[in-house]
């Protein structure tokens, strides 16, 4: 029983890590006022220049750092036609989202052809804290995990003491909030929204390499499968603050660790309903309406100076 | 409703501007990508053309590739003209083609006039209980449709996969580990309507779903409420219109349309029941619609392109080599520039003008998440 526990804690921060890396620059650029369905696009890129670059240079850091520009020239690429542009914003992430699909599968049939053997590559290794690691329990769940677990869990508090306490954080919020009135004072929307989607780019590459190379250690064709939108329902559901994420990233990854175990042990319910858990629990957070929402005011909207 | 002929005509011709200009930079910018990739952009452009509209058979490929887009374009311009949007037509298709197969598979020797529209009603219930079960989310909980939609196109693609290798599996293969379901009896294959080809009569029914689309929207009240309540919910709720039923309604019709788009798949180029037949044809469906900015002959017109990139596509990977996923480079291209379309707007005169902001209903920009 308790191998089970700590096997469950284990898998739940390990599907948990990616939508979480992903949703926190979601938070950052969602506060500034910009709704990016992208998201799902951008985490494709990752995974999959995250995956080849380690495949060719042998260094998953190396792979890690291609992810990130990728999906960070990707974002700008969106950040242009929904900030410059003042295109709607749906439709241009979802045309990220088509184009992102379209370039990598070209990408990978190019460079791996069809072939079915898996390429051998540079995975984020498993870095076990000593001491802590001996915990019962949890430590082998917590403290046996990659540097880039680690890194996503500390970054959580220092993200939202940036969004929340400093000078930064205002300026991202208040753009959302009210861009016209930042623009009098002389808070410049634009540059603001813009490095909040690099940021988030960024990050959303890490959290797609953090598929390829931390659960699986390949590229699979389209084998984000939504994640991207279930880390903008995080967003949603963790009321667009940093540690509500988490809790949100947490749980979802929770329904995805069940979702495996039980679909090898659990099976007098056929296994296509245990892979529908993970999206009818992202249904259900969806629904869970709150009065006092964290929604930036000019969410969605596109600033025209006049 | 005074216009006259050559006003209008006039209107067309600008209204195809800010398309034919972002389908042009598109295709630049996607040769640029695939010169960079190492291949021969003219040849494959030629080999795409050709396996498009080469010949008659291809001219048919295409339009039977066009045909389920018509459908999930309607799916998701109905719905965006209501300031709803709807982007579980893959969900939906299923769903609808779920059910019309369980009419499908039986009442063999049913006469064809009889089976085919019960099929296509089941497929149509199907599909709007499915798409309503979004909008009612959406104003019951305020779930916010966008991802709900895309959720549960998720759960509806396992929905299928265990039904065709469960309930519904073929009897007859049941041995077999080949996830399928039962054949669609005969009385509910649709007619090849050009003959040497494999186009069907459901290019006739995708041709009627955009009648009805425009006659429905454009001819009636409740279509014009609708489209009252998806530029401005303030103004139509002052009017009295109510916001929740008709977005309700626009899910429901939406969703039987997609539906009706699986069960005509079924009835024509699939014959069985299938893990994921649909493909992208969902999302492709909402790129169609927003090319031809969600009105009738638009649609119409994008999804004859679309169609045509996807026929073509097979061909242009057979002789010069580049992969078919290319084409999804070169779509979100051409959305990307269509959304974009400001890019496209001359801006010698009257620079001081107040520019319309963006394309599509206001609400959209307000309510998004």
């Amino acid at each position: 029983m308790l191998d089970w526990i700590t096997n469950f804690l284990s898998s739940d921060i390990m599907t948990a890590t990616p939508l979480l890396i992903t949703a926190l620059g979601a938070v950052y650029s969602e506060r500034a006022g910009i709704l990016n369905i992208g998201n799902e696009g951008l985490m494709l890129t990752g995974a999959f220049f995250g995956a080849t670059v380690s495949w060719i240079t042998g260094s998953a850091f190396v792979g890690a750092v291609a992810a990130m520009a990728a999906a960070m020239v990707l974002n700008l690429i969106l950040a242009f036609f929904v900030i410059t542009v003042k295109a709607n914003q749906v439709v241009a992430g979802l045309a990220i989202n088509t184009l992102a699909s379209g370039l990598t599968v070209t990408l990978n049939r190019l460079i791996f052809g069809v072939s079915t053997t898996v390429p051998k590559i540079d995975v984020f290794d498993k870095v076990a804290i000593p001491g802590l690691c001996k915990i019962p329990v949890i430590g082998e769940a917590f403290f046996n995990q990659s540097l880039v677990v680690y890194l996503t869990y500390l970054l959580v508090p220092v993200l939202a003491f940036v969004l929340k306490r400093t000078n930064i954080g205002l300026k991202i919020r208040s753009v959302g909030e009210h861009p016209q009135a930042c623009d009098t004072v002389g808070i410049s929307v634009t540059g603001v929204r813009y490095g909040t989607m690099l940021f988030a780019g960024a990050l959303a590459g890490l959290g797609g390499a953090f598929t390829s190379m931390g659960q699986l250690s390949f590229f699979v064709e389209d084998m984000v499968s939504g994640r991207g939108y279930m880390a903008l329902a995080a967003v949603v559901f963790g009321n667009y603050t940093p540690v509500g994420v988490m809790g949100a990233c947490l749980m979802f990854g929770a329904a995805s660790a069940l979702q495996y175990r039980l679909q090898t042990t659990a099976t007098w319910i056929p296994y296509q309903f245990w892979i529908m858990l993970p999206y009818v629990i992202t249904i259900i957070a969806l629904c869970c309406y709150r009065k006092k929402s964290n929604r930036p005011a000019c969410h969605g909207q596109a600033y025209a100076k006049m | 409703m005074t216009k006259t002929w050559q006003e209008r005509l006039r209107a067309g011709l600008k209204g195809l501007y800010f398309p034919v200009a972002a389908i042009l930079a598109a295709v630049v910018l996607s040769s640029i990508v695939m010169a960079i990739l190492g291949f021969d952009p003219l040849y494959a452009y030629q080999c795409l053309l050709k396996g498009a509209f080469g010949n008659t058979n291809s001219i048919g490929e295409t339009l039977v590739k066009t045909t389920p887009l018509i459908f999930a374009a309607v799916a998701f311009a109905l719905p965006m003209r209501c300031g709803i949007f709807n982007l579980g037509a893959t969900g939906q298709l299923y769903i609808g083609a779920i059910l019309g197969s369980l009419v499908g598979v039986r009442f063999a020797g049913m006469p064809a006039v009889l089976h085919i529209p019960l099929m296509l009603l089941a497929g149509f219930a199907g599909g709007a209980l499915y798409g309503v079960f979004a909008g009612w989310l959406r104003h019951r909980f305020g779930a916010n449709e966008l991802i709900s939609t895309i959720m549960l196109n998720h759960v509806a693609i396992q929905l299928l996969a265990y039904c065709v290798a469960g309930p519904l599996k073929d009897p007859a293969t049941a041995a077999t580990s080949t996830p399928q379901s039962a054949q669609m009896v005969a009385s509910v294959k649709l007619p090849v309507i050009l003959p040497g080809t494999r186009l069907h009569a459901g290019l006739i029914l995708a041709v009627l779903c955009l009648v009805f689309y425009y006659v429905f929207l454009w001819k009636t009240t409740r279509g014009y409420e609708m489209r009252v309540v998806g530029l401005n919910p303030g103004a139509g709720e002052y009017a009295g219109m109510s916001v929740r039923k008709n977005q309700l309604l626009a899910m429901l019709l939406a969703g039987g349309i997609a539906g009706i788009g699986g069960c005509v798949e079924l009835m024509s180029v699939q014959s069985r029941l299938i893990q994921q037949f649909a493909g992208n044809i969902g999302f492709d469906g909402v790129a169609v619609a927003l090319l031809g900015g969600n009105s009738p002959v638009g649609i119409a017109l994008a999804g004859i392109l679309f169609g045509a990139l996807s026929a073509g596509a097979g061909r242009m990977q057979m002789l010069a080599k580049v992969p078919n996923a290319t084409v999804y480079i070169t779509q979100g291209l051409i959305i990307l520039f269509v959304v974009g379309r400001e890019l496209f707007r001359i801006r010698s005169r009257r620079k001081n003008k107040p520019s319309s902001r963006t394309a599509g209903p206001r609400s959209m920009e307000k309510e998004a998440v």
